[in-house]
C-alpha cells in the first residue's frame, strides 16, 4: 500500500503564549538596536533607543522564564553549547546585554555597534532554535530561520521609524533601511510558504496562510505606500511613517504569535504499512 | 556493541494496553502520562475497514533531536543506545518535547493522583524530582542494568527486561540487543519485513514494527 496510515497531528501543548513573547519581544528589541547602533543617532536618544531594544530582548527570556518547569535551574541553559541552539540563544543574549550596557554607560557608538553584531547572532539563533524543534512540521523548514531573521530586522526598523516620527521626520536612511527589511521579509515569507506547504498540515497552512496574507498586505505592501506617502506629501509624512512603523512591528508580532501558538501541529503518527495478520 | 532496541509485532498486538498499565505501575507514571502507549488506529470504511493496534512511545533514537536541543544536558545517549534525562539537570524548558517527532515526552507541573489522595502504591513510587521536568520512557534501564549486574539477558530473563514487553500477552513486544544477529531481537528483523516510525526524519530510532513476513524467494 503505497499511503500512509495513522493518528492525524493535534497541536504541541508544550509552549504557549510565554514562548511566543520571547521571539516577539526579542526579534523587535534585536532589530531596534541593530538599527539604533548604525543610523547615527547618539547621546541620550541612542542610550534610549539601546535600553528599550534590550528591554524588550529581556522581557522575551523573562517570558520564557515563567514557563519553564525549574525557574531556579534557569543558568542550566548555558551547558549546551555544541548542539543547542538555545544555549547560544543566551550566550547570544549576554553578549548583547553586556556590550550593550557598556555602550550605554559609556554612550559608545563603537561598542553599540558591537553590540548590534551581537544581536544579529541573538535573531539568527531564535530562527535556527525554531528549526531545529523536528517534532513541528511548520518550524522544521529551513526557510523559517530567514524569515524569523528578517521580521526581526523589520519590526525593528518599524519600531524605530514609529519612534522617530513621534518627534521629528526619521532620516531618509533609515526609511530606505526599513524599506529593504521589509521587501526582504516578505521575500523570506514566500520561500519559507513554498517550503513549509510540502511539509505542514492543512490546519497549520491554513492558520498560516492567513497570517501570512496580514503581513503581506498590511506588514508590507501598506507600510511601502505609507512611506511613499510620507516622501509625497510631507505634511501627513510623520503620521504615515508612525503608521507605516507600526504595521510593520504589530504584523510581524501577529505572525509569529500564531507561528508558535496555533500553527504549530506535531508530525501525529503514520504506518507506511497495515499489519497483515494471519502470517506470523 | 550493544545497542538494545525494541521490536512490535503489528500482527500481534490487540490493543489491550496491558504494556501501558505495567508500565504504569512499574514507573510510577501520574494520571495522563503514558510512557508506554497504545494507539489505536481505524482505516478504511465499511465493509472495508482495517484496525491497528500500535505500541509508542520514546523510540530512543541513534540520532535523537530531543538531547540536541537540550539546553542543558539533561538528554544523554547511552553507548548502548538508550536516551536518558537526568531529572537534576533539566530546567522543564520542554525544548526536547517540540524537537520529539515522537509525542514522547511529557511535563508534570505538579504532583497529581489517580483518585485525588496519593494511594499506597503511588505514595511508594513517588519521586518530586520528576516534577517539572521532562520525563518519557527510559526502557527501564534500571532493570536492565540491574539485570546485567546479575548476569542476566534482557529480553530473555524478565528481571532483566522492559515491564511492558514482560506484560504483553500476546508477545508484540520484543526486546534485545541488534547488534547481536543471534539475539531475539535480530531474528524477528531477519525472518520480517518492518519499518520505523517516520524514517524519513532520520532519527534512526530504535523500534521497529513488524508489518508481514519476509517473501520467500523462489529459485528461478
Amino acid at each position: 500500500m503505497k499511503d500512509n496510515f495513522g493518528v492525524n497531528p493535534w497541536h504541541q501543548t508544550n509552549w504557549d503564549f510565554r514562548a511566543a513573547f520571547n521571539f516577539m519581544f526579542g526579534g523587535a528589541g534585536s532589530g531596534l538596536l541593530l538599527i539604533a547602533a548604525f543610523s547615527g543617532i547618539a547621546g541620550n536618544a541612542l542610550r534610549a533607543e539601546l535600553l528599550l531594544g534590550m528591554a524588550l530582548i529581556g522581557a522575551g527570556l523573562i517570558s520564557v522564564w515563567f514557563e519553564i518547569g525549574r525557574p531556579l535551574r534557569a543558568l542550566n541553559v548555558g551547558f549546551n553549547p555544541h548542539t543547542s541552539w538555545m544555549t547560544r540563544e543566551s550566550y547570544a543574549a549576554g553578549l548583547v546585554f553586556a556590550l550593550g550596557l557598556a555602550a550605554v554607560w559609556l554612550a559608545s557608538q563603537p561598542l553599540a555597534q558591537a553590540a548590534a553584531l551581537a544581536v544579529l547572532m541573538f535573531a539568527y539563533c531564535q530562527g535556527r532554535l525554531l528549526q531545529a524543534a523536528k517534532g513541528i512540521p511548520a518550524w522544521r523548514v529551513p526557510a523559517l530561520t530567514w524569515l524569523v531573521f528578517t521580521t526581526a530586522l523589520a519590526e525593528g526598523a518599524g519600531l524605530f521609524v514609529a519612534l522617530a516620527a513621534l518627534f521629528d521626520t526619521p532620516a531618509r536612511g533609515a526609511l530606505a533601511y526599513f524599506s529593504l527589511a521589509l521587501i526582504a521579509r516578505a521575500l523570506a515569507w514566500s520561500i519559507y510558504r513554498s517550503g513549509v506547504s510540502k511539509t505542514a498540515v492543512r490546519a497549520a497552512l491554513a492558520v498560516l496562510e492567513r497570517s501570512g496574507k496580514i503581513l503581506i498586505q498590511f506588514g508590507t505592501i501598506a507600510p511601502l505606500a505609507l512611506l511613499l506617502l510620507g516622501l509625497l506629501a510631507p505634511d501627513v509624512a510623520r503620521i504615515a511613517l508612525l503608521l507605516a512603523g507600526l504595521a510593520a512591528l504589530a504584523t510581524g508580532w501577529q505572525f509569529k504569535f500564531v507561528l508558535i501558538t496555533r500553527a504549530a501541529y506535531n508530525q501525529g503518527f503514520a504506518l507506511p504499512h497495515l499489519p497483515v495478520r494471519g502470517t506470523q | 556493541m550493544t545497542r538494545w532496541a525494541m521490536v512490535a509485532d503489528l500482527r500481534r498486538c490487540v490493543g489491550c494496553q496491558t504494556c501501558t498499565a505495567s508500565c504504569r505501575q512499574a514507573n510510577a507514571t501520574p494520571p495522563g502520562v503514558q510512557w508506554r502507549r497504545v494507539l489505536d488506529m481505524e482505516v478504511g470504511e465499511y465493509p472495508a475497514v482495517k484496525r491497528a493496534f500500535v505500541p509508542v512511545g520514546c523510540m530512543h533514537c541513534d540520532d535523537p533531536p530531543c538531547m540536541h536541543v537540550c539546553p542543558s544536558t539533561a538528554t544523554k545517549k547511552r553507548a548502548d543506545g538508550i536516551v536518558t534525562i537526568d531529572y537534576d539537570l533539566c530546567i522543564g524548558c520542554s525544548y526536547c518535547a517540540v524537537a520529539c517527532p515522537y509525542q514522547a515526552r511529557y511535563k508534570t507541573d505538579r504532583a497529581s493522583f489517580a483518585y485525588g489522595k496519593a494511594t499506597a502504591s503511588e505514595e511508594q513510587g513517588f519521586d518530586p524530582k520528576r516534577l517539572a521536568v521532562a520525563t518519557k520512557c527510559t526502557f527501564c534501564a534500571d532493570r536492565i542494568d540491574a539485570g546485567l549486574a546479575k548476569g542476566l539477558k534482557p529480553g530473555i530473563d524478565p528481571e532483566a527486561t522492559p515491564a511492558c514487553v514482560n506484560s504483553c500477552i500476546t508477545q508484540t513486544l520484543s526486546f534485545g540487543d541488534v547488534e547481536d544477529p543471534q539475539s531475539n531481537v535480530s531474528q524477528l528483523l531477519a525472518e520480517n519485513q518492518t519499518f520505523r516510525m517516520h524514517e524519513e526524519l532520520g532519527t534512526g530510532p530504535g523500534f521497529y514494527y513488524i508489518w508481514d513476513k519476509k517473501v520467500e524467494e523462489t529459485p528461478s
